[in-house]
């Protein structure tokens, strides 16, 4: 199957046909998938070599210039290395923009820790106004690029080498229903989808898919909400969205258990499968979590 | 106030006038509280009145037009000589000025240029404004906007040397170069503040990666105007306009 990778760069250089106010910034990482769109746009794909202060700051710049730019590399780089110019030279200006991080938070296991960046989700949780996707399946990450690009406002697309098998996004930024069941409620975010479905497999759960985790469609949690306990399952910082559900749930007492990645350095290298195991998100892994705090 | 309202004629929309270069210690002295100011205090203000006086193609009436010449104080800290000189040219209300830091003032130690009318960036943090003069000048590139009279929009930015020491700048100044970024104006105030100083002058690192480069005494008008209007063509253009040192 094509990658997400793939399909950003793909799609983001057929909009630059359609769309004359966007602009790409690259530093280095994913330019050679963009270079006929560089040679044909020169002015609008901008690749500044290995500077990710200057990514970021350029992205401002160019919002400030009236054009929607969409900035881009591995999510390390993206959000974690720049974060400053992120609050200040985007947040802090008023500047709109788009930034698409590949990588995720272990696609890349056997580069080690420098490479990646399970505490991103998290980090930009701590400013305002972005809308965070985490995109499952290329399909889904392609409308969100393409919904972007036509915006004025702060958007963070997370692609991921993992994706599910198909798409399962019902509605644009709102959780779809995957599973209905009494017990309890699984949320879980872009391509852990799949391994919480196995997982689940005759449990009696209600489980809810998350394309776009914030803002997090509350009113669907809610209206789906059999027992007051949830277990959310993110490919990213374990208990990252806990404080949004929580807050959704704020009138009612509930129980929250938040999955995810570990804060621990793992300190080990091999495949994104070694990774999601380590961390407790393999099927049978998440089975067990999700029985032992639901009571199945 | 009341020298300002007496001496200065008001606009239709009931704006004070543009004062003149003799009226900025008077408003100056508004926001600090004090008769006479320090070199630290003033070191900006001759560029910045250069600038706005005899440079800069913006006025209030034309503050939102796609092809204004854009100001960027990247120097964020001590701004009472930025504000005085926007009031002294209109875009700023003088009734602004004596509740500068105070809570529900537009003027903080710091600029919002969400706040503050004309600024065109907000800085206090060092090393952001070069960085985002280079993404505004490659966006006004981009669309390739020109004015009536055939001339393109320019990006100025006003840096002090010891904001130097952050490296986000040299991100900025090696890619500006080697993009021959040619509507980048980059100027220097050089107060010798930074602390482990900058041997072989800071022209020399804006020089090898490709920028124009000029010096001048930052508080001579006529020099600093022909600094900063000298031709620079296919490259960005660096002025280092030389002040007292500051008192360490």
């Amino acid at each position: 199957m094509e990658t997400m990778r793939e399909r950003f760069s793909a799609v983001t250089s057929r909009l630059l046909a359609e769309q004359p106010r966007l602009a790409v910034v690259l530093a280095d990482i994913t330019a050679d998938s963009f270079g006929p769109a560089c040679r044909r746009y020169p002015d609008r794909v901008i690749n500044v070599g290995i500077r990710e202060q200057l990514l970021i700051s350029v992205t401002g710049g160019l919002a400030l210039a009236g054009l929607r730019p969409v900035a881009h590399t591995f999510a390390s780089f993206l959000i974690e290395r720049p974060f400053e110019q992120i609050k200040l030279d985007l947040n802090h200006q008023g500047a709109g923009a788009v930034l698409v991080s590949a990588g995720a938070s272990y696609d890349y296991a056997d580069s080690g820790r420098t490479h990646q960046a399970p505490g991103d989700v998290a980090l930009l949780g701590t400013l305002p106004g972005w809308t965070v996707h985490i995109p499952g399946h290329p399909d889904e990450a392609e409308r969100q690029l393409r919904a972007a690009a036509t915006g004025h406002d702060l958007v963070y697309v997370r692609l991921s080498s993992a994706a599910n098998t198909v798409p399962l996004e019902a509605a644009p930024g709102r959780l779809a229903v995957l599973r209905a069941g009494r017990q309890g409620t699984v949320l879980v975010a872009g391509p852990l989808a799949d391994a919480v479905l196995d997982a689940t497999q005759g449990l009696d759960v209600t489980v809810l898919y998350a394309a776009t985790i914030r803002p997090l469609d509350t009113a669907t949690l809610r209206a789906m909400l059999a027992a007051p306990a949830v277990v959310l399952v993110e490919p990213y910082l374990a208990g990252t969205s806990a404080p949004a559900v929580s807050g959704a749930l704020r009138d009612i007492p509930h129980r929250i258990l938040g999955l995810g990645v570990g804060r621990r350095e793992l300190r080990c290298y091999g495949t994104p499968a070694d990774h999601q195991a380590a961390h407790g998100l393999d099927a049978r892994s998440l089975r067990a979590s999700i029985s032992a705090f639901l009571g199945g | 106030m009341n020298g300002m309202t007496s001496t200065a004629a008001r606009t239709a929309a009931g704006r004070p006038a543009p004062a003149s270069y003799a009226d900025l210690p008077r408003l100056m002295s508004l926001m600090t509280g004090d008769a006479k100011h320090d070199q630290a205090a003033t070191s900006t203000l001759d560029v910045l009145w250069v600038l706005y006086d005899r440079v800069l193609r913006v006025t209030p009436q034309t503050a939102a037009d796609d092809t204004r010449d854009r100001f960027l104080l990247s120097k964020g800290h001590g701004p009472m000589a930025y504000y005085a000189v926007l009031a002294a040219q209109g875009f700023l209300d003088p009734a602004e000025l004596p509740g500068f830091g105070s809570s529900g003032s537009v003027l903080g130690l710091h600029p919002d240029h969400l706040l503050v009318p004309g600024a065109e960036i907000s800085s206090g943090s060092l090393g952001h404004g070069l960085p985002l003069a280079v993404g505004l000048a490659l966006g006004l590139r981009a669309q390739q906007l020109t004015r009536p009279d055939g001339t393109s929009p320019r990006v100025f930015v006003l840096l002090g040397d010891g904001e130097l020491d952050e490296g986000s700048n040299y991100e900025a100044i090696a890619f500006a170069g080697r993009a021959g970024l040619d509507g980048l104006h980059a100027v220097v105030v050089d107060n010798a503040s930074a602390s482990h100083g900058w041997p072989g002058g800071i022209e020399a690192r804006f020089a090898v990666e490709g920028w124009s480069v000029l010096r001048t005494g930052g508080r001579d008008h006529a020099a600093l105007h022909a600094a900063l209007t000298a031709p620079h063509p296919g490259r960005p253009h660096l002025v280092v306009a030389a002040v007292e040192p500051r008192d360490r």
